[in-house]
């Protein structure tokens, strides 16, 4: 199993339960888009996968290891392994896109070369590419300030993709990214993932999306999972139960605003 | 303004902070002996304008501005010198102080684990210690240990300022967005790169513009501690006050005046160069 979680919760410190004892199996080279209403603990989840956060109860084995068993200079060894695409991606504004993009092999560059990096990119050529195959090759040298939230996004993603991680997690990826885009950045990543190899999890907030991506959906409500079966096997029932919310049911349909949201540089 | 239909609620609370303003202020104008009518007397007036009558024209026979040149680059050349000793100091202890570096902050939402935060206290009250000494004190010592000259100057320098420079630096790097470098940190980069490639882009204007004003300062104090025998401009001035030069007091303030400018306008060029 290279994801596993054994009854993990995870409470924040405003005292808001994120997840609630989930237990989760995810093998090698799998691809599975987790979706769910929000707050239901979709980022929670990944950051816990990522072992950015520490689970409050339970226990987290990624890649074999037990992450918050191992020294902090082996956990970031281990972290370095693992790639997490975040949903606004936080780069400073000033920094140029391609520094951003070979920031991705920090956890594996000495302290020596990723000063000089700083300095000077290194490797210039291997950024294009990571760039280019998210249709930003010509922002390479632009600053981080100039770009879209899409554009960003995709940053982000290329930053992972070149960080070549063995399980990469992506936390709402295409949000700010138009339709056409997102399906084609979905792919691009699913590509990737199928032939490194690579475990690939993704929450999404698009269901279609989902579905038509990913072969394994996990239904996250209320930090819990509802259901966790084949993309085939997801009905109309699962979903509405899924998004069901009592709050929101009004008599007369609304029709609800569309919100792009542009995460900030 | 006492009728019902006029009446603020606040104004009762500002009244009586005022007073208490009042009641503050005047211990510490009669602590600190302040006694604006000693201005006004006539004796002390005519004194003072007597000295300040002086100051037209300023000096400016070759000699003297050969002494004063000479004076001039040895007041940069210890506030150079004391900041740059002071930036050794200054930047790893800033970067010890300051919790932007704490990995255990990036795995608990920001707040840095118990053991951490106790290990920084160390290097704050070093910091403290360093600032909490006025440089003109340091100088004095110094002037016994190393002798008269600007050397004691640069020392004196190099210590206060490195406290300052250290707790701003701290301060600094914790004001910004800490998120860049923690995703950093989360996807396994070691503190120091993480923090070069996630907070210093954000910082690095005001680190400069900071560093430059402190270095401003930095020939101030030089020249207040050329008083007490460290050298450079403020040596000068004190010999030409007390042997009533106004002319040439006169040179070496518009000299300085040309140096503050000087300095604003570097930072102002850094600046523009950076953003």
């Amino acid at each position: 199993m290279t994801l596993r979680l054994n009854h993990a919760s995870l409470h924040h410190a405003n005292g808001v339960h994120a997840l609630r004892g989930v237990d989760l199996q995810i093998g090698g080279g799998e691809q599975v888009a987790i979706i769910g209403p929000s707050g239901a603990g979709k980022s929670s989840l990944l950051n816990l996968l990522a072992t950015a956060v520490r689970p409050s109860n339970g226990d987290i084995e990624v890649l074999g290891e037990r992450a918050w068993h191992l020294s902090a200079r082996q956990r970031q060894r281990l972290r370095a392994r693992i790639g997490l695409v975040h949903q606004a991606p936080p780069l400073p504004p000033r920094q140029r896109v391609v520094t951003a993009v070979l920031a991705g092999k920090l956890g594996q560059w000495n302290l020596g070369k990723s000063l000089l990096n700083l300095l000077h990119p290194l490797d210039v050529p291997g950024a294009r590419a990571a760039l280019a195959r998210l249709d930003l090759g010509d922002k390479l040298f632009s600053q981080c300030q100039q770009l879209s939230g899409g554009q960003l996004q995709r940053v982000g993603i290329a930053r992972v993709l070149y960080q070549a991680p063995e399980v990469l997690l992506a936390d709402e990826p295409v949000s700010a990214m138009d339709p056409v885009l997102a399906g084609h950045t979905l792919s691009i990543l699913s590509r990737h993932a199928r032939e490194h190899n690579v475990t690939l999890v993704a929450s999404l907030h698009a269901v279609d999306l989902a579905l038509s991506h990913f072969p394994r959906i996990i239904g996250l409500r209320d930090g819990q999972i509802l259901f966790d079966c084949p993309s085939a096997e997801v009905s109309h029932d699962m979903l509405d139960a899924l998004y069901a919310n009592e709050q929101l049911q009004s008599p007369v349909p609304v029709v609800a605003p569309l919100t792009v949201q542009i995460p900030r540089c | 303004m006492l009728n019902a239909a006029s009446r603020d609620p606040a104004a009762l609370p500002r009244l009586l902070l005022t007073l208490l303003a009042i009641a503050l202020l005047w211990p510490g104008i009669q602590l600190s002996e302040l006694d604006l009518g000693v201005l006004l007397r006539a004796d002390s007036q005519s004194e003072m304008g007597r000295f300040v009558a002086q100051f037209w024209p300023p000096a400016h026979d070759e000699a003297f501005i050969e002494l004063l040149v000479k004076a001039t680059l040895q007041t940069l050349a210890i506030a150079t010198a004391g900041m740059a000793l002071a930036l050794l100091l200054a930047i790893p202890a800033g970067l010890l102080a300051s919790r932007a570096l704490s990995l255990s902050a990036a795995a608990r939402s920001g707040r840095p684990s118990r053991l951490g935060s106790l290990l920084r206290w160390p290097v704050r009250g070093l910091l403290i210690f360093l600032r909490s000494v006025p440089e003109i004190v340091w100088a004095l010592l110094f002037v016994r240990a190393v002798g008269l000259g600007p050397a004691a100057g640069v020392l004196a320098i190099a210590i206060t300022y490195s406290g300052m420079l250290g707790k701003v630096y701290a301060e600094i790097f914790e004001s910004t967005d800490q998120r860049p470098a923690h995703a950093l940190m989360q996807a396994g980069g070691g503190r120091l790169a993480s923090f070069a490639y996630g907070i210093l882009p954000n910082v690095s204007a005001e680190l400069l513009s900071y560093t430059v004003y402190r270095w401003e300062c930095a020939i101030r104090a030089s020249v207040v501690m050329g008083f007490v025998g460290a050298g450079g401009l403020g040596q000068q001035i004190d010999l030409s006050i007390r042997m009533f030069a106004g002319g040439e007091v006169a040179s070496m303030l518009l000299t300085f005046l040309l140096l503050v400018l000087a300095a604003d306008q570097l930072s102002r060029l850094l600046r523009w160069r950076l953003t």
